[in-house]
């Protein structure tokens, strides 16, 4: 009865951050602040990761390819399907959900401690437009970071390669075989669906958080937990209806 | 001007406000007193419309809040201005910026206006030095003036007061205190104050509701208070051994 709860809760929050909106030239703003904060500042640590999560998942296939009568070509075509099929879109939706979950749930529940929420209400400003509706619209620019952690991935395969003394022509050959499109359509709609799920639980854990400083460090610890097993078990349902 | 009828509210079973009835007046500073835990903080609550009370009535001018639809409600709320406890003002934006906001947010005025009357504002407080600061730059009892000068900025009708001059030394505290006071005049607004600070009871108390276990206990003025033989308001106003000795020469 208690997750029924927190689940009707969380569905009215996500349908009251499209009521009442602030008006546009306000909004606009807090649109470019949560995509530089939430979009841009991730983007050089999703390529860090990317690009040494790349050069582990080829080394890890070559090493399980080192029969002579397997092509090289095939390290570059495990390194592709690995990465745009699971790693860029889920293992760095996880991520994200450290790093921008966090962020988003301490930052809101900071205003609520903070009695800056209670604020916004006394004005008669819909605080979930003001403070939830920027996010979920920031993050629909998440996609542009899961093709850089797919490229970077890649790339960073290409590299750890380079240096095993694997050639790069077999490599690349790898990379352009059996390719399937759809593959990639459905990496990218796990992707908004995962964005989606990255803007709303971290933001439902901040605003509906009750207490001082201290609570705010949980609702954090609880918001990637819960954000990571969402995405997990989404991952889980999408990869079923997709692909099985 | 505002009128509470026999208003109740509780949580989870919990009795907090019971049958409280009063009338706040314009024009003055109106204190809601109390010990900690004793109501003074829902019944605000209750006023702004925060809290929906369970059971009551709620007149604005003669506006109840009975059967209010949405619209209406917003359209009183922004004739509120409030000071938090802890001021409430936004991290990341300067003190003109925090002043600005509710003129950004909910009117169409171009914005040199809006500006304009960000600055008579601060200026009302006495911080125009301070305008480009971040609230973590400047002191408590400066950000307490900026929630206030946010909190009229917008010419409200109603002024709400949550322990304004919580954390703040004893002639910063004063100085808040009058400010307030001058503003209600200045303004002629309804100013509802909750306090449990005994200097601002004497100081600006021209009417004073006196809470216990969320019933109103005691009603009257700022001198009324010093001399009433009320039990619990002589219990809770004299309530260190300085101030008993004082009573004993009043």
């Amino acid at each position: 009865m208690f997750y029924l709860g927190d689940i009707g809760r969380y569905f009215i929050m996500i349908k009251m951050s499209f009521f009442k909106p602030s008006k546009w030239k306000i909004q606009r703003k807090l649109i470019f602040k949560e995509i530089n904060d939430l979009i841009i500042e991730s983007i050089p640590i999703i390529s860090i990761l990317s690009f040494f999560i790349g050069g582990v998942v080829a080394i890890q296939t070559a090493l399980n390819l080192s029969s002579p009568f397997l092509s090289k070509s095939l390290i570059g075509f495990a390194t592709r399907q690995s990465v745009i099929l699971e790693f860029a879109p889920t293992f760095m939706s996880i991520i994200m959900a450290g790093k921008v979950g966090s962020y988003i749930t301490s930052s809101i529940g900071t205003m609520r401690v903070t009695e800056q929420i209670d604020a916004l209400e006394v004005m008669g400003i819909n605080p979930l437009n003001y403070l939830v509706f920027p996010k979920i619209i920031a993050l629909l620019f998440y996609p542009f970071v899961i093709t850089v952690a797919m490229f970077v991935a890649i790339f960073g395969g290409f590299i750890a390669m380079s240096f095993a003394g694997i050639p790069g022509e077999a490599f690349i050959s790898g990379i352009q075989m059996d390719f399937e499109p759809f593959h990639v359509s459905y990496a990218y709609i796990k992707t908004i669906l995962f964005a989606f799920i990255l803007a709303t639980v971290p933001s439902y854990h901040g605003y509906y958080m009750k207490g001082g400083a201290l609570e705010v460090g949980k609702a954090s610890t609880l918001s990637f937990v819960w954000t990571s097993i969402i995405i997990i078990i989404v991952n889980f349902i999408i990869t079923q209806l997709l692909l099985s | 001007m505002i009128e509470i009828k026999n208003i109740e509210k509780s949580f989870e079973g919990t009795s907090i406000i019971k049958g409280v009835s009063t009338t706040f007046e314009k024009g003055k500073t109106n204190l809601i007193i109390g010990q900690s835990g004793s109501g003074k903080t829902v019944l605000l609550k209750c006023l702004l419309g925060l809290h929906e009370p369970d059971s009551g009535e709620i007149i604005y001018d003669g506006i109840s809040n009975k059967n209010m639809k949405e619209s209406d409600r917003t359209l009183l709320r922004r004739q509120m201005g409030m000071v938090f406890q802890g001021s409430a003002l936004f991290d990341s934006m300067s003190v003109i910026e925090n002043v600005m906001f509710p003129l950004n947010m909910l009117t169409e005025q171009s914005d040199d206006e809006i500006i304009e009357k960000a600055k008579k504002a601060i200026e009302r407080v006495e911080l125009s030095k301070a305008v480009d600061k971040l609230p973590s730059e400047i002191s408590g009892g400066m950000q307490k003036r900026v929630a206030i000068a946010r909190a009229i900025v917008m010419n409200p009708k109603y002024l709400f007061c949550d322990e304004p001059n919580s954390g703040l030394d004893p002639k910063t505290a004063i100085v808040i205190d009058q400010l307030i006071q001058e503003i209600t005049k200045e303004y002629n607004i309804t100013t509802i104050i909750n306090s449990h600070d005994m200097n601002s009871v004497i100081e600006i108390g021209e009417k004073i509701i006196f809470l216990v276990s969320g019933e109103k206990n005691w009603e009257g003025t700022n001198k009324e208070i010093l001399k009433t033989d009320n039990k619990s308001v002589t219990n809770f106003v004299y309530s260190s051994e300085l101030l008993k000795k004082v009573r004993k020469h009043l």
